[in-house]
């Protein structure tokens, strides 16, 4: 039985909030990983969604840590990732499973520097109300320098992120834009367009 | 650009800081003709606001000319627009049901994490008011960037002058909403707690909707009197028992709605109006929730409680065997203003609703810190300020 089966008190909540840690393994399961689960409405069609996320390099523009994403060939994606001190951790992802409009899963190659995973799903809202968007995503960063510099930047707060991210996605998707308070004040070291907080 | 910054603990000044940029499509910028300072920017200057920093520009109440606009906006250069208080995207859930200061998408993700750990769901975005609702710049600056500005700012006339409907920016439409919330009926009877600008706002809402009659509640003198200017029958609640007094002067029967537009620093003169404490992990202040309580208490039995006023945290003490058991509909939140622009217009165009009988100080933009302080100290004289960022200094610097 894997854990996303493992149903418990046989209630229908989401994997990611269980109690019970072994519950949370939605993704591709791995000990000591940092597993998200979150799950976002968006006001489009789920098809629409579904295409803006399975084209991976339209992530970079929403998500926070991502420099960019390369495209290799229709399964394999390049993804580069900043790390702190204006470094960057790289690796290649590989799709795993894909279902259009109903579900993309992928995951870094075998020897990657971080090994990661994710998994998200494209579930119709209420009608008239656009598509639900649950992505479950692990990190499993190794041993040694890098693992620690990636372990700042994936699981400080993964949780966090992981909401700021999805955020972003439903902003951009809904309204054209990532919103931005960038704006002036008086504390003069910052730049007018430097992010408020 | 000069700017009033907040600096601190009844702290304001004004200092030169960079001019706004266009940042994304839908933005415009605008130059700004007049700002008022709202009673909330009393919250902020009183530091019961979490999230404030040092420098940030305040001002959520204004209006002027458009100056520079992004490839998604449609404004033009050289329209008068005056400006919602509130951000909303008009695209999301909420925005489409009208629900503008809900707007899920106007609170950058970065600053989205507080109210969604205080709340349980991302407050929408607002000008001039904490990095809890986003940390946007505010109005009572030269010039403010306005995102979404395809969705919020409305275009005015160029026969109005300023006065007469830059309080559509907030106030006029918090004081209609809150009517609106009170769902008033024929005969009612509505009782209205605070005499400020939302408070005065509400009771001439109120009778605009055709509210039988209606008490309103303060201490300042001043106020009073423009409340019963405005129609209403007014209470001091210094010289009267209010409980008693509505009890009576309905008949038993209590007022058939009751507006709060008092909120988190209710003075007053009961056992009750004591310093709450809070789980010191929000960093919030306490709400002092004295005239909700009253209201609570006072309201007919399956009577209407409309909340304008502006809480942040937690209350102690709430009545809510009174509320549930008397069956009480309550009607609360920050005000969806883009909703009421156009119809509220409409209404000062035809005469039928007037703002400027509020105004009872003037100034420039550098006699904001001297206008902060005189709003604070003596509320009795300064009903409503207003700032004009062109106009020559009045008042000797603080």
């Amino acid at each position: 039985m894997t854990p996303q089966q493992d149903l418990r008190g046989g209630d229908d909540a989401p994997a990611a909030t269980s109690r019970h840690d072994d519950g949370k393994t939605g993704a591709t399961p791995r000990d000591e990983a940092a597993i998200i689960g979150r799950t976002v409405t968006i006001d489009r069609p789920r098809d629409a969604v579904y295409a803006f996320w399975r084209d991976f390099p339209n992530l970079a523009a929403v998500m926070e840590n991502i420099e960019r994403i390369d495209t290799i060939d229709d399964t394999r994606t390049h993804w580069v990732v900043k790390a702190p001190a204006g470094k960057t951790v790289e690796w290649d992802s590989v799709v795993t499973d894909d279902e259009p409009g109903r579900l993309i899963a992928w995951q870094s190659v075998e020897g990657s520097d971080i090994q990661s995973s994710g998994r998200v799903e494209f579930l119709d809202a209420a009608p008239g109300r656009g598509t639900m968007v649950r992505a479950t995503l692990a990190y499993d960063p190794p041993g040694g320098v890098i693992g620690e510099w990636i372990a700042k930047v994936f699981q400080r707060e993964p949780n966090v992120q992981a909401r700021r991210d999805l955020r972003r996605l439903k902003q951009f998707l809904e309204t054209g834009e990532v919103t931005s308070s960038a704006s002036p004040s008086g504390r003069e070291s910052e730049s007018p367009t430097e992010q408020a907080l | 650009m000069r700017a009033l910054t907040w600096q601190g603990r009844h702290k304001v000044q004004v200092d030169t800081v960079p001019d706004p940029e266009i940042v994304n499509p839908r933005d415009a910028i605008i130059k700004v003709t007049s700002t008022a300072i709202c009673g909330s920017d009393l919250h902020l200057y009183d530091g019961y606001i979490p999230t404030m920093r040092k420098g940030d520009i305040l001002g959520h109440e204004f209006m002027g000319e458009v100056v520079e606009t992004g490839s998604g906006s449609t404004l033009e250069k050289g329209q008068r627009v005056v400006v919602p208080f509130t951000v909303s995207c008009g695209d999301c859930f909420f925005c489409k049901k009208e629900q503008y200061s809900a707007c899920d998408n106007s609170n950058p993700a970065t600053t989205s994490d507080m109210s969604e750990t205080l709340y349980g769901y991302p407050m929408g975005g607002a000008f001039g008011y904490a990095h809890l609702t986003g940390g946007y710049a505010g109005g009572q600056a030269e010039y403010v960037r306005v995102p979404y500005s395809d969705v919020g700012p409305i275009v005015v006339p160029d026969g109005l002058e300023d006065d007469k409907v830059l309080f559509l920016s907030d106030i006029l439409p918090t004081g209609w909403m809150a009517a609106e919330n009170a769902m008033i009926e024929e005969g009612d009877t509505v009782a209205v707690w605070g005499c400020g600008p939302v408070g005065l706002f509400a009771i001439q809402s109120a009778l605009v909707m055709g509210a039988h009659r209606v008490i309103a509640i303060d201490h300042y003198p001043r106020r009073l009197e423009l409340a019963k200017q405005m129609g209403a029958e007014i209470l001091n609640y210094r010289d009267t028992d209010i409980r008693e007094a509505l009890f009576e002067m309905t008949g038993g029967i209590g007022p058939d709605a009751c507006i709060d537009c008092v909120g988190m620093e209710a003075h007053g003169l009961a056992i009750d109006n004591i310093v709450d404490t809070v789980k010191a992990h929000t960093f919030l202040g306490t709400d002092r929730p004295h005239a909700l309580r009253q209201a609570v208490l006072a309201c007919r039995k399956g009577g209407r409680l409309s909340i304008p006023g502006v809480y942040g945290g937690m209350a102690d003490k709430f009545p809510i065997g009174a509320l549930m058991e008397k069956g009480l509909t309550v009607k609360s939140g920050q005000t969806h203003v883009q909703k009421y622009s156009q119809p509220l217009l409409d209404l000062i165009q035809a005469g039928r609703l007037d703002t400027t009988f509020l105004i009872s100080h003037h100034g420039s933009l550098e006699d904001g810190p001297a206008l902060y302080r005189a709003w604070h100290d003596e509320q009795n004289e300064y009903t409503k300020i207003v700032l004009k960022p062109g106009m020559e200094p009045q008042h000797d610097p603080v």
